[in-house]
């Protein structure tokens, strides 16, 4: 006998649905702005002139590069306690999405950097800026514009990501996701819905970059 | 006192040994061209002057105070010594004034006002009112360069240094930028220039320092050191411009 689809079903848990988006939200909101503020700073302390600490954040990186977000979330979960550090479900799906768009982010926004021409820096150089005004006023913002679509990109990827906290009992889309089909066994239905949620807070994600991108590197044009 | 004096200068990048003791004194108003071949060491010479390259050896007083190499003195020296590049350099996310009026807010901690005031009279000194809203890629080689001298002006340096700066610029685009050199020197203003302008060099330069292999191989008086240059050198670096 065909399997019949039943939507219906999902209907009373909208509710749980809809905590579910609400946290994931949040996850992501405090994910895509600490981690690329952790990115600047990471990607800032690249080019510092003490090797030490470049060397340092350069191990940070490949760190979290080069190893499972789904372990470095365990770890903090389940391994800081051992440190006396105890988070709660919540706290560590945030720190665990920040210190992983971090590590990634603090090599795009590198990147970015790298590709301001040498000639800028002396010129601001020659205009007697020190080097936090230099990076401040000439170098942060063409940086940024340069890697703009692949820093929106791993905003995303991270975003999506949060799924996997619900390995840690966090409450996100995909734990409701997961609750509701041990309810009612509607697997296809369940995830179904929850694909296109995702689908959607993407989509939407991206277009709310794309315009937070706009209005950062917009030009005041008067000409 | 000079305004700026160099003493025994050495500079090598790895083995090679780009400035090889170089005395060189420049006094408040004086306009100096240095000239020579490429790989002279000329534009090195002029970058140690504001501490965009290190020496590795001899002193260079500023107003009377020596440069060191930390960030407080390089910082201190730039305040006096500006400089305008053969590229440029401005600042693209920002439009001629912005370009202009940064510093003076940022570094000299003028207020908007004030810097915007300075701006406007530098962009008006180089031709440019009508351009102040313009961003750099809405401009021409040579307009930009104008921009990039008012932005140096700004800061009232005592001293600028110009790199090359016609070099980048298409012919017919060379006069505009250089009428504007030839005002800041008519003014008084303390320049020092690379230069491959030698008519310009000529005409506007109080002295001429002849760079070859490091050194400062003839100086002097411009008509004085073209008409009759001392060294074979020199002979053939001016008989290979005229030719």
């Amino acid at each position: 006998m065909a399997y019949q689809f039943d939507f219906g079903a999902i209907l009373p848990h909208w509710k749980l649905l809809l905590d579910g988006v609400v946290l994931t939200t949040e996850l992501a909101a405090i994910g895509a702005v600490a981690g690329v503020g952790l990115g600047i700073l990471g990607a800032w302390a690249r080019t510092a002139r003490t090797p030490v600490i470049s060397q340092l954040v350069g191990v940070y990186v490949e760190l979290i590069r080069n190893t499972p977000f789904l372990v470095q979330l365990f770890f903090i979960f389940f391994g800081l306690p051992a440190l006396g550090i105890k988070l709660s479900e919540f706290q560590a799906a945030a720190l665990a999405m920040v210190v992983n768009l971090g590590a990634y982010s603090t090599e795009i926004v590198r990147a970015g950097i790298q590709a301001i021409p040498a000639g800028q820096i002396e010129a601001a150089q020659s205009l007697a800026m020190n080097r936090v005004q230099i990076f401040r006023y000439i170098i942060i913002r063409p940086a940024l514009k340069k890697i703009w679509p692949a820093l929106s990109s791993q905003v995303v990827i991270v975003m999506l990501g949060s799924s996997v906290c619900s390995q840690i009992a966090a409450e996100e889309l995909t734990f409701a996701a997961n609750y509701i089909q041990g309810m009612n066994f509607r697997a296809f239905e369940v995830y179904f819905v929850t694909t296109g949620l995702y689908l959607v807070m993407s989509i939407l994600l991206r277009q709310i970059l794309k315009v937070f991108g706009n209005f950062l590197f917009e030009r005041r044009n008067h000409a | 006192m000079s305004l700026v004096e160099l003493h025994a200068i050495h500079k090598s990048f790895g083995a090679l040994q780009v400035l090889k003791g170089i005395d060189l004194k420049i006094d408040e108003g004086q306009v100096i061209a240095l000239i020579g071949k490429s790989g002279s060491g000329k534009s090195t010479l002029l970058r140690t002057i504001n501490g965009l390259e290190t020496i590795d050896d001899g002193t260079i007083m500023v107003a009377g105070k020596k440069v060191g190499d930390h960030d407080t003195d390089l910082l201190q020296l730039r305040l006096n010594v500006g400089m305008v590049f053969q590229q440029f350099n401005l600042f693209p996310h920002y439009t001629a004034l912005e370009n202009v009026m940064l510093s003076p807010q940022v570094v000299k901690k003028q207020s908007k006002g004030e810097a915007r005031k300075i701006a406007e009279e530098m962009l008006a000194k180089v031709g440019l009112s009508d351009k102040m809203m313009h961003y750099p890629d809405q401009l021409s080689g040579g307009q930009q360069q104008r921009v990039a001298i008012a932005r140096a002006l700004a800061m009232k340096p005592r001293v600028l240094l110009c790199d090359e700066v016609t070099s980048a610029l298409d012919p017919e685009l060379v006069n505009e930028v250089l009428a504007v050199v030839r005002q800041l020197a008519e003014e008084g203003m303390t320049l020092v220039m690379v230069t491959h302008e030698m008519r310009f060099a000529r005409e506007v330069c109080d002295s001429l320092v002849f760079m070859h292999q490091g050194r400062i191989h003839e100086s002097g008086n411009p008509e004085h050191v073209f008409a009759s240059p001392k060294t074979p050198e020199l002979a053939s670096f001016v008989g290979g411009l005229a030719g």
